[in-house]
C-alpha cells in the first residue's frame, strides 16, 4: 500500500501549518507511507459491532459550579507572547494583498 | 552530607525531622551535586538554585515555627519540563516554547509547593514528549547514569536520569505511552503511571489528552507513593480528574514493604506482553523472579489478552491524532516562537514558518500524521477503528482481571539501548512502547520496579505491575512487597550499583 505520496504531505503539512522543505517532504512521505501501512492493521479486528471508546474512564458532566474564579489578568496572559501591547496579541496581517 | 542525597526521600524526611540536617542543607547538597553530574547527564533543562535555596530556608523556618507543612516539607524534588511552573522557563524541550515563562503554575506544581517540597529545577524530555528516548529533545539527550553511552528512556528520560544520578530524590514525569515507566525501567528506579483522571492534568502542557497522566519517578516504591499522594485527587481544573477521595498510596507501599509477602496473591502473566523476540536477558531475569513470587506465595496464572498486538498501531493513531489538535496553540500569537518570513507574510505564512522553524522532525511526523488520520475519508478507517480497538483492549483487560489482582510483565522490551542505535528509524523506535502502551489506552494504573541486571550487558531490567482502574493502592503493596522480596539480593536501591558517572565521582571529590 502507497498511500502517502509527496503530494500527500505538502497537502497534510499545509492543513498543519508546517512549512515543509523538499527534502523533508520527500523523507516523510516515505516514513509515514511506512508508519500509515503498519497502524492501518487495526481495521483488521474494528468490525462494526464493536463501539468506540474516546476517553479510559467513562464520566459525565465534570462541570463545576459557575462560580467565578481566580484568572489571569490580561497583562499575563500576554506576558509570553512574541508581540502584544501590555493587554493585547499583536498579530500579523489576517489578509494579504490578493484578498 | 554526601550520603544523605543517597538516602530514600523518605530517610532524608526523616533526616529533616530529627533536626540531623536542614532543608537547606539538604537542597544545597542537591545543588552541588547537580553542579558536579549534570554537565555530563544532562538531567536538567533548567536548575533555579536561587529560588530553591529560598524555598528550604522558608521551609526551615516553618519546622522551627513547629508548622512543617507535613512529612515531606523541606525535601528536594524536580519537574518534568512539560509541566508548567510560574515565573520558571517551561519548555517542552521545544525550540517553539524557548524562553516561555508560564503565568501560572500546574495544579500538580501547586501541591508540590503545597507540601512543601522544594523545586530543583526542570527535566529534560523528548520535545513535548513524543519519544523513548529524550534523542527527540531540541536541547540535547539526556545520559543514563549506568553508561553515559546510553539512553535514560524517554520522553521522562532527565526526571529517571536525575533520580537515578542522585541529583534529585524523586521528579515528576508524564506517562502517555510509557514515559515514566520505561525511564524507570532502563534506569533501575522506579515510576508509577497512576488511573487516568487520579492526577490532575491541569498545567501539563498537552500531548494527547486521553492518554496522558502525571505521576511519580524515584528509586523506592514508598517514595514513589509519597509524592503520588502529594499530587493526587480531585481538581475542579481538569474535567477528567475523578471526583472521589483515594486511600494512602504510602500505608498500601509501608504495608506492603513490612509483609514481604505476596500471600494469596494473583499474579497475571500476560502472555502478549513477554514476546520471544524480547532481549534473552531481560527474559531470564523476568522468569527467574515469577518463580520467586511464586515461592513467596503469590499464585501465578497466565493471562492473555488477544487484542493486545493492535496497541501499538491503534495508539500511533489516536496520538498523533489528539497530538495534532493539541498542538495547534502553538500559533505564533500566544507563547514562545514567532517566525517571520523573508519579506514578511501573512498570518498564515507566519504561522507556518514558525512551526517550521520551531517544531523538531519527530513532532512534525506526528502532527501530519495526526492530521491524516483525521482527515476526511480516513477517519473511520484509522482513527474511528483505532477507538474500536481501544474498546477491544479494555475488555481484555476487564478479561484479565477476573483472572488476576495484578498483571506483570518486563517493562521493556531490551535494556537502555546507545544513543543514536534508533534514531534514524521511528517505526522501530514506537515498537519500544510495545508493554507499556496498552495501559495508556485503557488508562488503568502501572509502575516499573527494578529486578537486576541483565546477564548480558549488566544493565537494569525493570519489572511491570498493571492493576485494575482506581486500583493504584494495590500496585504500591505489591510493589513494595516485591522490592522487599528482593532487598537481600538487590540492596535498598539497584541503582546505588550504577557505575556510569564514577569517573567523574572520582575527579570532583
Amino acid at each position: 500500500m502507497s498511500e502517502i505520496t509527496p503530494e500527500t504531505v505538502r497537502h497534510l503539512a499545509g492543513l498543519s501549518r508546517i512549512a515543509l522543505t523538499d527534502e523533508e517532504v520527500e523523507r516523510f512521505a516515505g516514513e509515514l507511507d511506512r508508519i500509515a501501512s503498519a497502524v492501518s492493521r487495526v481495521r483488521e479486528v474494528a468490525t462494526p459491532d464493536i463501539p468506540a471508546t474516546s476517553h479510559p474512564i467513562p464520566m459525565s458532566g465534570g462541570l463545576r459550579a459557575d462560580e467565578p474564579g481566580a484568572t489571569l489578568t490580561a497583562a499575563e496572559a500576554v506576558s509570553g507572547a512574541p508581540d502584544h501591547d501590555g493587554a493585547r496579541f499583536r498579530v500579523s496581517a489576517i489578509l494579504g494583498e490578493e484578498q | 552530607m554526601s550520603d544523605l542525597i543517597r538516602n530514600s526521600a523518605e530517610a532524608q524526611a526523616a533526616a529533616l525531622a530529627a533536626g540531623e540536617v536542614s532543608s537547606v542543607e539538604l537542597t544545597q547538597a542537591h545543588l552541588d551535586r547537580i553542579a558536579a553530574v549534570d554537565g555530563a547527564v544532562h538531567a536538567f533543562l533548567a536548575v533555579t538554585p536561587e529560588r530553591a535555596l529560598a524555598e528550604a530556608k522558608a521551609a526551615d523556618e516553618r519546622r522551627a515555627a513547629g508548622q512543617a507543612r507535613g512529612e515531606l516539607d523541606g525535601v528536594p524534588v524536580a519537574i518534568k519540563d512539560n509541566i508548567v511552573t510560574k515565573g520558571v522557563a517551561t519548555t517542552a524541550a521545544s525550540r517553539i516554547l524557548e524562553g516561555w515563562i508560564p503565568p501560572y503554575d500546574a495544579t500538580v506544581t501547586q501541591r508540590l509547593a503545597g507540601a512543601g517540597l522544594i523545586s530543583l529545577g526542570k527535566t529534560n524530555l523528548d520535545e513535548f514528549a513524543m519519544g523513548s528516548s529524550t534523542e527527540h529533545s531540541a536541547f540535547g539527550p539526556s545520559r543514563n547514569p549506568w553508561d553515559l553511552d546510553r539512553i535514560p528512556g524517554g520522553s521522562g528520560g532527565g526526571s529517571s536520569a536525575a533520580v537515578a544520578a542522585f541529583e534529585a530524590p524523586f521528579a515528576l514525569g508524564s506517562d502517555t505511552g510509557g514515559s515514566i515507566r520505561q525511564p524507570a525501567a532502563v534506569t533501575g528506579t522506579v515510576g508509577v503511571k497512576p488511573t487516568y483522571g487520579a492526577v490532575s492534568r491541569n498545567g501539563l502542557i498537552a500531548l494527547a489528552s486521553s492518554l496522558d497522566q502525571i505521576g511519580p519517578a524515584a528509586r523506592t516504591v514508598v517514595d514513589a507513593a509519597l509524592l503520588h499522594d502529594v499530587i493526587a485527587g480531585h481538581d475542579p481544573l481538569d474535567a477528567t480528574s475523578i471526583p472521589e477521595p483515594w486511600p494512602s498510596m504510602t500505608a498500601a507501599a509501608r504495608e506492603g514493604r513490612a509483609s514481604g509477602s505476596l500471600a494469596g496473591v494473583r499474579v497475571g502473566v500476560v502472555k502478549e506482553l513477554n514476546q520471544p523476540g524480547f532481549q534473552a536477558g531481560v527474559k531470564e531475569l523476568f522468569q527467574q523472579r515469577l518463580e520467586q513470587l511464586a515461592a513467596a506465595g503469590a499464585e501465578i496464572v497466565e493471562v492473555s489478552a488477544p487484542h493486545f498486538e493492535y496497541a501499538i498501531e491503534a495508539y500511533y493513531l489516536i496520538l498523533p491524532a489528539e497530538a495534532s489538535s493539541n498542538l495547534a496553540r502553538f500559533d505564533s500569537v500566544r507563547f514562545g516562537l514567532r517566525v517571520e518570513p523573508d519579506g514578511g507574510g501573512t498570518i498564515e505564512q507566519v504561522m507556518a514558518a514558525t512551526r517550521e522553524a520551531g517544531f523538531g522532525p519527530e513532532v512534525k511526523r506526528r502532527i501530519i500524521l495526526g492530521t491524516y488520520a483525521l482527515s476526511s475519508g480516513y477517519y473511520d478507517a484509522y482513527y474511528g477503528s483505532a477507538q474500536k480497538v481501544r474498546t477491544l483492549i479494555q475488555r481484555d483487560f476487564d478479561a484479565a482481571f477476573e483472572q488476576a489482582d495484578v498483571l506483570i510483565s518486563p517493562t521493556a522490551p531490551t535494556t537502555a539501548f546507545k544513543i543514536g542505535e534508533r534514531i534514524d528509524d521511528p517505526l522501530a523506535m514506537y515498537l519500544n512502547d510495545l508493554t507499556t502502551i496498552p495501559a495508556n489506552l485503557a488508562g488503568v494504573p502501572g509502575m516499573s520496579l527494578p529486578i537486576g541486571l541483565a546477564a548480558e550487558d549488566n544493565l537494569p531490567v525493570g519489572l511491570q505491575l498493571l492493576a485494575p482502574a482506581k486500583q493504584d493502592a494495590r500496585l504500591y503493596r505489591a510493589g513494595a512487597a516485591i522490592e522487599a522480596l528482593l532487598a537481600d539480593e538487590l540492596g535498598e536501591t539497584l541503582v546505588a550499583r550504577a557505575t556510569g558517572l564514577a569517573a567523574i565521582e572520582g575527579g570532583s571529590n
